[in-house]
């Protein structure tokens, strides 16, 4: 099987894709939404001709909301970002945005999160994703610790998360680098897309090694890595096909779908296809350089 | 055989009909939805706020005066009368919800409030702003600081709320108020009647404080500070606060709707627009049909028969989570929404799997009815852990997560669970009621996948 035999090129690809995306996310860095460090945003709509942006600058520099951010949506809307105000400054704020009354204006959503929820959400989101960690590195040493040598079971789940790290990584590196031109910020919608490419990835890494607990158990004579790479072409097509049939519901989602959502559909294919191609090119690869690795320094 | 048969079109029947009960209690799908029995109109889709449009409200409960071992009951009297404050309004299913504080929700206890239909929140602040807290207060003892302030005249005034300190009594030990007239003066009062803990409350602090003032204070300000002149052991208070008829009879009817067991202050707020929520809606469905069909062509085309019974399975699968949904029922939100559509595509994998075994097993010189057979059977481990690690996923979503996050993991987990029914019963069923036996060049062709003849 070529995946194993150039399992060093294959590895080494992962890293580099790793290290590059690594220093998207640390040069670029991230932008939290306003669901992570508070903030308010109000989306209007104006119901003949929208003003210009300097004219909406202008007059919210009087209203004591420190800065604005204004953005255009749609023909004749726009994304106003602010701090986070209570109920008499969104009033006020509502009311500015029509200038004296010259441009009609109406309210089609408006969010206000304190400080303090925005901290507790973030904090929320990181405690799941280490949970979700955790439970999959028990269930994958439970699932498969009949199957311990010559890899022990844990071990297949270390080799899952180490993937896992990859398909998080890699998607949130490109995240980072279109988010540094479009200005997109992580919500909790993006936290929620990087949790669905861990549930993914791992059903996926479960059906390869489900495959390799399966051949080894049948006593295969020939050696580990060989088992690994025919069980890794024996589930290839599978893989294939279904990463295609999830990216045909996922690419609707992204050109039809809520607005709300199309982020995270976007991530959502990054990850999956990531996800598919780390099952494939970097967990059989290195669950035999592990093996191999093991072997060695026994020997020595 | 002929079993089988039967079997699958038991299946069959079961099947449309879930199908048509979520095309019967669709008010969209549905035209003659209003003319139909009120068992029907009972199970629409339970929409989110950011579907539906509506507002979202987060208060943060100060619960330092109540004991430790009595915030759970104060957050849930809290609820209790914030909800009927909401029921007065006429919201339709409102959701009032008690975040406890704790090692992962983090900051303090907290009340989250959502209001369908409601996008005024200046109005929907005000609803729940106006409900009275009432406290009993008692005189604090001699030599304790007291703020005073002094005026530019040299007087100097106490300030009253140093003179108080808090007691337990609070309006959430209130049973009911009532309107009254003075027999003498016709002066308005305001009777309440505490509940069991609140009068053996009461009957304490005027046994300990005969002789000296207990002050009322609505919404943190003293209405009256009555002289206490015997123990009052039967629960029964009166304030006379110089009220005006009008005035206390609105006090009786805030004070009956439920007074504020603790303070509550504003955190954050979300308003949906109704076009906005609408539009998010269309969107969600027509992604949805989209991907279905795109799935369902695949399928067919790659898999041909197995395919085809694929497609018949997921549909059935679609029918039934959607009644799920329905029945449960489950709040659908945009992001379960999208937990839904990737619960769709878990459903093909467990079929793809199956599919891909099958394949193998009829080349490896199986026939095709020990083929499907062993592909069933040599492909559930790896749909049992898979979906069982996506499971785990969903119930820490669900446990940990935020609301959003919840809602993505309810449906998300619901499919999963749905999904290992219907790809591998139903799928299983329908492909033995075809009885297949021969192994000629057409079933084989039927059986085979992708490019092969």
């Amino acid at each position: 099987m070529f995946i194993v035999k150039y399992k060093k090129i294959f590895l080494s690809l992962s890293v580099i894709l790793i290290v590059v995306s690594l220093i998207f996310i640390f040069t670029f860095g991230l932008k939290p939404g306003i669901d992570f460090k508070g903030g308010a945003l109000l989306e209007v709509n104006y119901s003949s001709v929208r003003p210009e942006v300097s004219l909406l600058q202008d007059k919210i520099k009087t209203l004591n909301i420190d800065q604005a951010l204004i953005q255009p949506t749609g023909t004749s809307g726009y994304l106003i970002k602010t701090r986070d105000l209570n109920e008499s400054e969104h009033e006020t704020l509502l009311t500015s945005l029509s200038l004296d009354g010259k441009y009609p204006v109406s309210e089609k959503g408006f969010t206000s999160i304190g400080p303090s929820v925005g901290s507790e959400l973030l904090r929320k989101a990181i405690i799941s994703i280490i949970m979700v960690i955790l439970a999959i590195i028990l269930f994958i040493t439970y699932a498969f610790r009949k199957v311990s040598r010559p890899v022990a079971s844990w071990k297949y789940g270390i080799i899952t998360i180490v993937t896992l790290l990859h398909d998080i990584i890699i998607p949130t590196g490109i995240f980072a680098l279109v988010a540094h031109y479009t200005g997109a910020e992580i919500d909790t919608l993006f936290v929620l897309a990087l949790l669905t490419i861990l549930g993914l990835s791992v059903h996926d890494k479960i059906v390869v090694f489900d495959r390799i607990r399966e051949n080894l158990r049948e006593g295969d004579k020939k050696g580990f890595a060989e088992t690994v790479g025919a069980s890794t072409s024996q589930t290839i097509v599978r893989s294939i096909n279904i990463t295609l049939t999830i990216i045909f519901v996922l690419v609707p989602l992204y050109l039809f779908g809520p607005e709300t959502t199309k982020n995270f559909a976007f991530i959502l294919t990054i990850g999956l296809f990531f996800g598919i191609y780390s099952s494939l090119f970097f967990a059989s690869p290195l669950l035999v350089w592990i093996e191999e690795w093991q072997t060695k320094s026994k020997k020595s | 055989m002929r079993k089988r048969i039967i079997l699958a079109l038991i299946i069959l029947i079961i099947g449309s009909g879930v199908a048509f009960f979520v095309y019967k209690t669709e008010p969209k799908l549905n035209k003659n939805f209003e003319t139909q029995g009120a068992f029907l109109k009972k199970f629409p889709f339970r929409l989110g706020l950011d579907l539906s449009g509506g507002s979202h409200l987060i208060y943060k409960a100060d619960v330092s005066a109540v004991s430790s071992g009595e915030v759970g009951s104060s957050m849930s009297a809290l609820r209790d009368v914030i909800e009927r404050r909401i029921n007065l309004f006429g919201v339709s299913e409102p959701v009032v919800q008690v975040e406890h504080s704790g090692l992962i929700s983090g900051s303090g206890e907290q009340l989250i409030v959502d209001l369908p239909g409601i996008t005024d929140i200046k109005k929907a602040v005000e609803m729940i702003g106006q409900t009275p807290l009432l406290e009993f207060k008692t005189e604090a003892p001699k030599g304790a600081t007291q703020n005073a302030t002094v005026d530019k005249n040299g007087k100097v005034t106490l300030d009253i709320n140093s003179q108080y300190i808090a007691t337990e009594l609070t309006g959430r030990y209130l049973q009911k108020a009532t309107l009254e007239f003075d027999s003498n003066t016709r002066e308005p009062k305001v009777s309440l009647q505490f509940d069991a803990t609140g009068t053996k409350l009461f009957a304490q602090i005027t046994k300990d404080n005969i002789g000296k003032t207990v002050a009322i204070y609505l919404d943190g300000a003293p209405i009256s500070t009555p002289v206490v002149r015997e123990e009052i052991p039967n629960g029964q208070a009166v304030i006379s606060g110089n009220f005006t008829p009008n005035e206390a009879k609105l006090l009786v009817g805030r004070l009956n709707s439920g007074a504020l067991p603790v303070p509550i202050t504003l955190l954050s707020t979300q308003t949906i627009g109704a076009t906005l929520g609408e539009s998010a809606v269309n969107a969600g469905v027509k992604a949805a049909i989209i991907g279905f069909l795109l799935v369902a062509l695949f399928l067919i085309l790659w898999y041909r028969l197995p395919g085809l019974i694929a497609v018949l399975a997921l549909s059935f699968y679609t029918a039934i989570l959607l009644a799920v949904f329905k029945l449960l029922p489950v709040t659908l939100t945009a992001a379960g929404i999208g937990g839904f559509i990737i619960s769709l595509g878990m459903a093909v994998d467990a079929n793809v799997l199956i599919f891909e075994r099958m394949k193998e097993e009829i080349k490896n010189g199986h026939n095709i009815t020990d083929g499907i057979h062993a592909g069933f059977k040599r492909a559930w481990p790896s749909v049992r852990d898979s979906n069982t690690s996506s499971i785990i996923t969903s119930v820490i979503l669900f446990w940990l997560g935020t609301p959003l996050i919840k809602g993505f993991a309810l449906t998300f987990g619901l499919g999963v669970l749905v999904s290992m029914l219907s790809a591998i019963t139903i799928s299983r069923i329908f492909l033995y009621a075809l009885g297949i036996e021969k192994s000629n060049k057409f079933t084989k062709f039927l059986f085979s996948s992708g490019f092969s003849k």
